[in-house]
């Protein structure tokens, strides 16, 4: 009983004590067993604090029992939960994944070193969803930003140091931008609690420090969450990192993203001061509807999968993007069931390149002719996540595009509901370019390699189905963002 | 169990079972002959007990929009119509594919069995959420049989193929289904209609016009490209899906939207409607005229196919009693004889090898039966009498005089003088003119391909004989 108590702290602690824990053992095969047990343990108690929230209403936690505004605060609501299930869920499926794929991508000495950084950046993403506190979202974006750069930059390819880089760069201007942001708030506020600051803003909301602080912490989580045109360190990075680390990042790391904008937009501001005075609505709408059709465009010209799907990433988001944008109840159910949503069906598609990765040595289109010969149920797998991205009605991503569709009609939108379809229409030439050259072309001679192993077609799998699961049975996410987007759109979720 | 689940579970179970056979045809295409006739007794049985569920839910994918499976009077003449016509063309393609040294059969059988299950599970649908999964799923299933052959020619149409149908379907068909639910709260199928009246008409036609152009499985132009390009498919394809269940699927949605969603009177006062009915008169009529420049015969006999599906289209749009009727027995009939002709083509290609109509000069006196049955054939789906196409047309015809729409009356019967000439000119080149050069001597096709064809040129004739039978079954479905 009294450890359930204190499941706000477990989730962080496990991942985040384990870390060392690895370097100490320094065994490749053992720092994989420990990732993976942590992650698996955190997960479990992200399960138990979904269940402890929907039954006992939002949980604070008090760091060392030093009461708010003093001590820390964690809080636990509905959207925090479902945030933690996303992040160590998916984190454990890719982990069962890992073992094999991290031996042959990363360099023996390193493997260590690589299980204890994702480690970490698994700890500072849990760590951002459970804050009660925006300097505390901070620190742990930090240590999970700082955690991706040094994870992109052990990638095969030497062109990953580059693309870590560049992400590093942008990643820091972004980081600055929030704490910069931040520092106005307290400024005006004296607190850094999200509960007083909510109490205390609305007071301030035509002072000219106050808005400076909003645009520069939006601006910034806009830089995190590759928002369009803030997107140009992502290609890069999700190309060249290592397989497992395109497959996490792609599927938690900017959707942590998306969370702190949610956050800050609709709890510690309100949606009346962010979406309505503030014109970021018609920005988001803007900015989504260019990112839709022109990632997606460039998206149909890649000739590397794993940049493929990069760039539909970036499509992806800006569905999110508008979804928020238009700013009433069911606009932010879309957005929170394709954050779930595209998580699985990213996470699937990863997952799938990286048995390729592992079996062909690339995930170039052409090394992908004729996989169904060699490789089928990884073939399959790609394809019903291609579905699902595309949006056919029967799996997860329509449940999203149709929520989204119909929240632009309720407000008589429906340019953007076109906008939002077109972009399915590219998903399919995209996606199509993929079947077919994997269904439909003959292998290149000399290739034979056989179905990856077990262990890596197990999450594999897991993740293709529940593609299809939520495609069918939508009780628990679409009862979710509904009951979480009413915390946002009545401000009362923190 | 629900009763109603096995229509779609037998071919189903068919496509799972096939893959382990693979290595022995004969037993492979013994499990897809007696899983179609398994389906037809098991539609036929169930559609004629009066105890047939009423409804089955298979899931709830969105909170009031269950899938849904409620079966009517045209989703049962549909269900049963391609129920009847699996085992036979299964009988066909087993000729056709050992005949033709077709590679990859099993995948062939196995995507053949999916794409029935999908359509009877269509055929069932009870609300539009359903019929639009399951549309979806049809293109998706058919797509491999399409680029069966697996040819840069073959790819090219699978790319048109799935191009067309699923932009349209996801730009407009989606579009027009999601809107529906955001204005109506429900999308069940429900006679008479499910939108309130406070709906202004520029709605309404919008949505229709949506919906028109979302189903590009019917084939109105500008939408019909796909058609002619996926003729390329091995011929038991092109003959039943791409005259019957694809295409019929088209039509279908249609005739559900016009009947069970907007409800046939609000459509006959909507301009849209007659908008549409138009295009549908232009495209009979202009896809009679290039069928009648088409060589090969399968590109003509598809031209054909979207005429005849703008009959019904032209039908539903009007929404009399008459012509829904019409439409919806015209959805049968041409089923059978369309169905014939592809399989007298594709007797004639396994005969002699020849596709194109300016090569079959005199060979009706050496495959006399295939060439004769592709006259009945004709006979039918020109509508002349004594053969079912007759009562379509009639009732059609009776639609557009009712409403006194004197310019689609023409446009329909101009479109039969051209069906005449357009279908008519094989036969006569067959029989009639003398060979061109000195043919070898051919033999007819083997008998499982004869048989198939003659049972359902055999249906052509018995439909003719059962008018009232008809007319009853799809009064039921209301109309103006």
């Amino acid at each position: 009983m009294s450890l359930s108590l204190h499941l706000p702290v477990l989730v962080i602690l496990l991942p985040l004590m384990a870390s060392p824990l690895c370097i100490l053992i320094d065994r490749a095969r053992a720092s994989w067993l420990i990732t993976l047990i942590a992650s698996l343990l955190s997960f479990y108690c992200s399960v138990l604090l979904l269940q402890q929230v929907q039954i006992t209403g939002t949980i604070s936690y008090e760091l060392g029992g030093w009461q708010p505004p003093w001590g820390i605060e964690y809080r636990i609501d509905l959207l925090s939960a479902f945030m933690l299930i996303l992040v160590t869920g998916l984190a454990t499926l890719v982990l069962l994944f890992a073992r094999y794929s991290v031996e042959q991508e990363i360099s023996k000495l390193r493997i260590v070193p690589f299980y204890a950084t994702l480690l970490l950046a698994i700890a500072g993403l849990t760590g951002i969803c459970v804050s009660g506190d925006v300097f505390n979202v901070f620190v742990f974006l930090e240590i999970s930003s700082i955690a991706s750069y040094t994870l992109i930059s052990m990638g095969r390819d030497r062109r990953a140091l580059n693309a870590a880089f560049k992400y590093l760069v942008m990643g820091t201007i972004g980081a600055t931008f929030i704490l910069i942001g931040i520092g106005f708030l307290y400024m005006h506020t004296g607190t850094l609690n999200m509960q007083d600051l909510a109490g205390r803003l609305p007071a301030l909301y035509d002072n000219r420090t106050i808005r400076a602080g909003f645009a520069f912490i939006t601006v910034g989580i806009g830089l995190k969450l590759a928002l369009f045109p803030l997107h140009l360190w992502l290609p890069n990075a999700y190309t060249y990192a290592p397989s497992v680390v395109s497959a996490l990042l792609a599927a938690t790391a900017t959707k942590v993203a998306v969370y702190m904008l949610l956050r800050f937009l609709l709890n510690i501001f309100s949606l009346d001061f962010s979406l309505d005075a503030m014109p970021l609505d018609l920005i988001l709408i803007a900015l989504g509807s260019t990112a839709i059709i022109s990632a997606s465009l460039v998206a149909i010209f890649q000739v590397n999968l794993k940049r493929l799907l990069a760039y539909s990433s970036v499509a992806q988001l800006g569905y999110i993007a508008l979804a928020i944008g238009l700013a009433n109840h069911s606009g932010l159910t879309a957005a929170m069931l394709h954050i779930f949503n595209h998580a699985l069906m990213k996470g699937a598609l990863f997952l799938s390149l990286g048995a390729m990765v592992y079996k062909l040595g690339d995930a170039e289109l052409h090394s992908s002719q004729g996989l169904i010969r060699h490789m089928p149920l990884t073939s399959v797998s790609i394809l019903v996540g291609g579905l699902s991205l595309i949006g056919i009605p029967g799996t997860a991503g329509f449940i999203s595009k149709w929520y989204m569709i119909q929240a632009t009609l309720e407000l008589g939108l429906w340019p953007l509901a076109l906008i939002i379809l077109a972009g399915s229409v590219l998903a399919v030439i995209y996606i199509w370019k993929i079947v077919e050259s994997i269904f439909f072309q003959s292998p290149p001679s000399t290739v034979a390699v056989h179905e990856a192993p077990v262990s890596m077609i197990v999450p594999m799998a897991i993740l293709a189905a529940a593609n299809i699961y939520f495609g069918l049975n939508t009780h628990l996410t679409v009862d979710l963002a509904d009951s979480a987007s009413t915390l946002l759109v009545m401000g009362g979720g923190q | 169990m629900n009763p109603l689940i096995w229509l779609p579970l037998t071919p189903l179970l068919v496509a799972l079972t096939l893959p382990l056979c693979s290595r022995w045809p004969n037993l492979r295409e013994g499990i897809t002959l007696l899983g179609g006739l398994g389906l037809f007794l098991l539609s036929l049985t169930q559609y004629l007990s009066a105890e047939i569920p009423s409804e089955l839910i298979l899931a709830t994918p969105l909170p009031g929009y269950p899938l849904l499976f409620r079966p009517e009077p045209l989703g049962i003449a549909f269900s049963l119509l391609v129920s009847f016509l699996w085992p036979i063309t299964s009988l066909y393609a087993v000729g056709y594919m050992r005949g033709h040294k077709e590679k990859n059969q099993t995948r062939f059988y196995v995507f053949f069995a999916l794409s029935i299950a999908v359509t009877q599970a269509i055929a069932l649908s009870g609300n539009m959420l359903t019929l639009f999964l399951f549309y979806e799923l049809l293109t998706l299933m058919t797509y491999p049989l399409v680029t069966h052959s697996g040819s840069e020619e073959a790819k090219k149409a699978g790319r048109t193929y799935l191009g067309i149908l699923m932009s349209t379907s996801i730009m407009f068909l989606l579009l027009a289904t999601v809107w529906s639910a955001q204005l109506a709260g429900t999308l069940e199928f429900t006679p008479g209609g499910i939108f309130p009246d406070t709906l202004t008409s520029l709605t309404l036609n919008t949505l229709l016009l949506l919906f028109v152009f979302g189903t590009a499985k019917a084939a109105l132009m500008p939408f019909h490209g796909w058609l002619p390009q996926a003729m390329v498919a091995p011929v038991p394809v092109s003959a039943l899906l791409h005259a019957v269940a694809v295409v019929k699927a088209g039509v279908f949605t249609l005739l559900k939207v016009v009947i069970y969603l907007f409800g046939s009177d609000l459509v006959a006062g909507l301009s849209a409607a007659e908008f549409v009915a138009y295009l549908a008169g232009f495209t009979l009529v202009t896809a009679s005229l290039i069928a009648l420049r088409k060589d090969n015969i399968k590109a003509r006999l598809a031209y054909s196919t979207i005429g005849q599906l703008s009959y019904i289209i032209l039908g539903t749009m009007i929404a009399t009693h008459s012509s829904v009727v019409g439409s919806s027995m015209h959805m049968v009939t041409h089923a059978f004889g369309k169905i014939t002709l592809f399989f007298c083509a594709g007797a004639i290609l396994l005969a002699t090898h020849k596709t194109k109509v300016s090569e079959l000069d005199g060979c009706g006196k050496q495959i006399p039966v295939t060439i004769g049955l592709f006259t009945l054939a004709a006979l039918s789906t020109i509508g002349l009498p004594p053969f079912a196409g007759m009562w379509s047309k009639w009732w059609l015809l009776q639609g557009t005089v009712e409403t006194e729409h004197y310019l689609l009356t023409a446009a329909l019967l101009l479109s039969s003088i051209l069906n005449l000439a357009y279908l008519m000119e094989i036969p006569l080149r067959a029989f009639l003119k003398p060979a061109q050069t000195a043919t070898p001597v051919y033999q007819e096709a083997p008998l499982l391909n004869r048989t198939a064809a003659t049972v359902t040129t055999a249906l052509c004739i018995i439909l003719f004989l059962l008018p009232e039978q008809l007319f009853q079954h799809f009064s039921m479905l209301g109309g103006g």
